[in-house]
């Protein structure tokens, strides 16, 4: 079983003409979009801009990724072993982390509306308000 | 603008964006394929400076100084989130009271925390070897110490976590990381450039200064993470409007 999957296997480095991967990333930053448009609380904005982050999380990966090729760490492997592109991986973890404090900021701002305002909705959200 | 203009105009977008974006797509190289020119410069790049990890060397040495900046959003970000979140002037703190825990669940975060701890001592230790780093490190250890809060309850993680050690270490770890990139400055070299010996690669310490600039950013993100928590937690468990 295992020798046929290897064997049916198409060989490092093989591109396809598939742009499926691509096409995905797109579909799930306009969905993210999308929940942004119509978001009716201010939490469910702030889900929806990180689904829309994860689109780029997903185009990087697919940039990067190299049929047949193993991760870029070189502790126990040959340095000519094709490796995926680290430099897409290396955009993708800074991509997380600006994600993640972004999103954390975002929410205090959240909490803090919502303690003087009584409310999350945006469109409830018109004036301001020191 | 009301929703059903929104949404149309939403629906515009989308269209165009979808349009562009997909025959953009057809002209990307192919998915899988052998064409990686960045790739191909950063990886013999990180071996000859006798780092294992090829991601942390792209983090830490080949773009080191885009680095700074990524830690900079992360400090300024849970520095503005504990602003934004501090008690103010009509709330009063009242104290948290007590859980009731399961003695199993107690027993098994009493076990859990000092695990979690060493790991992600060991992936912050590793980031030049093995996959990891400062970054993932430090939110293992940021993270795994809130098993004591889970397991016990908020005074218990008030006493594992002094706060006002994490705010000055925080900052200090930040200030370290763009003190560290002097020393290639010192060196007469360029700003945050590998001057120091890169050692033999698979060792804890080769990778030059890629071990300590992980270091230095692992305690950064442990430290900011724990604070920014303890900004939420705060907000939940011990200010009260009014």
């Amino acid at each position: 079983m295992t020798t046929t999957l290897l064997a049916a296997a198409p060989a490092t480095g093989q591109a396809t003409t598939d742009p499926l991967p691509y096409l995905a990333a797109g579909w799930i930053l306009l969905a993210g979009l999308h929940g942004l448009v119509t978001s009716r609380h201010a939490v469910h904005a702030i889900g929806c801009l990180t689904v829309v982050q994860s689109g780029t999380y997903v185009l990087l990966l697919a940039v990067g990724y190299r049929r047949g090729a193993t991760a870029p760490y070189f502790t126990d492997i040959p340095p000519t072993t094709p490796v995926a592109d680290p430099v897409a991986h290396a955009l993708t973890l800074t991509d997380v982390v600006v994600g993640a404090a972004v999103s954390a900021l975002l929410l205090a701002l959240v909490l803090q509306t919502a303690k003087r305002h009584g409310t999350a909705d945006p469109d409830a959200l018109t004036g301001l308000k020191g | 603008m009301n929703r059903t203009a929104r949404t149309t105009l939403f629906w515009c977008a989308a269209l165009a964006i979808a349009l562009c974006y997909g025959i953009s797509c057809g002209h990307l190289p192919g998915f899988g394929g052998s064409f990686h020119p960045y790739a191909d410069r950063a990886v013999p790049a990180a071996l000859a400076h006798r780092t294992a990890n090829a991601v942390a060397s792209v983090n830490f040495d080949q773009r080191g100084f885009d680095t700074l900046g990524e830690e900079f959003i992360l400090f300024t970000a849970v520095l503005g989130a504990a602003m934004v979140l501090r008690r103010a002037r009509d709330e009063h703190t009242v104290s948290p009271r007590p859980g009731r825990v399961l003695p199993t669940v107690r027993l098994a975060g009493t076990v859990l925390l000092p695990v979690a701890l060493v790991t992600g001592v060991y992936v912050i230790a590793h980031g030049q070897l093995t996959p990891g780093g400062g970054f993932q490190g430090g939110v293992a250890l940021a993270t795994g110490l809130h098993v004591a809060y889970l397991a016990a309850d908020y005074r218990v993680l008030r006493n594992v976590r002094p706060r006002t050690v994490l705010d000055l270490a925080d900052a200090m770890a930040a200030g370290a990381f763009a003190a560290l990139g002097l020393a290639g400055l010192a060196w007469g070299s360029a700003y945050l450039e590998n001057v120091l010996p890169w050692g033999v690669q698979g060792q804890i310490v080769s990778g030059g200064t890629v071990p300590l600039l992980n270091a230095a950013v692992g305690v950064e993100v442990g430290s900011a993470l724990v604070v920014l928590l303890a900004a939420f937690l705060d907000q939940a468990l011990e200010i009260e409007t009014g």
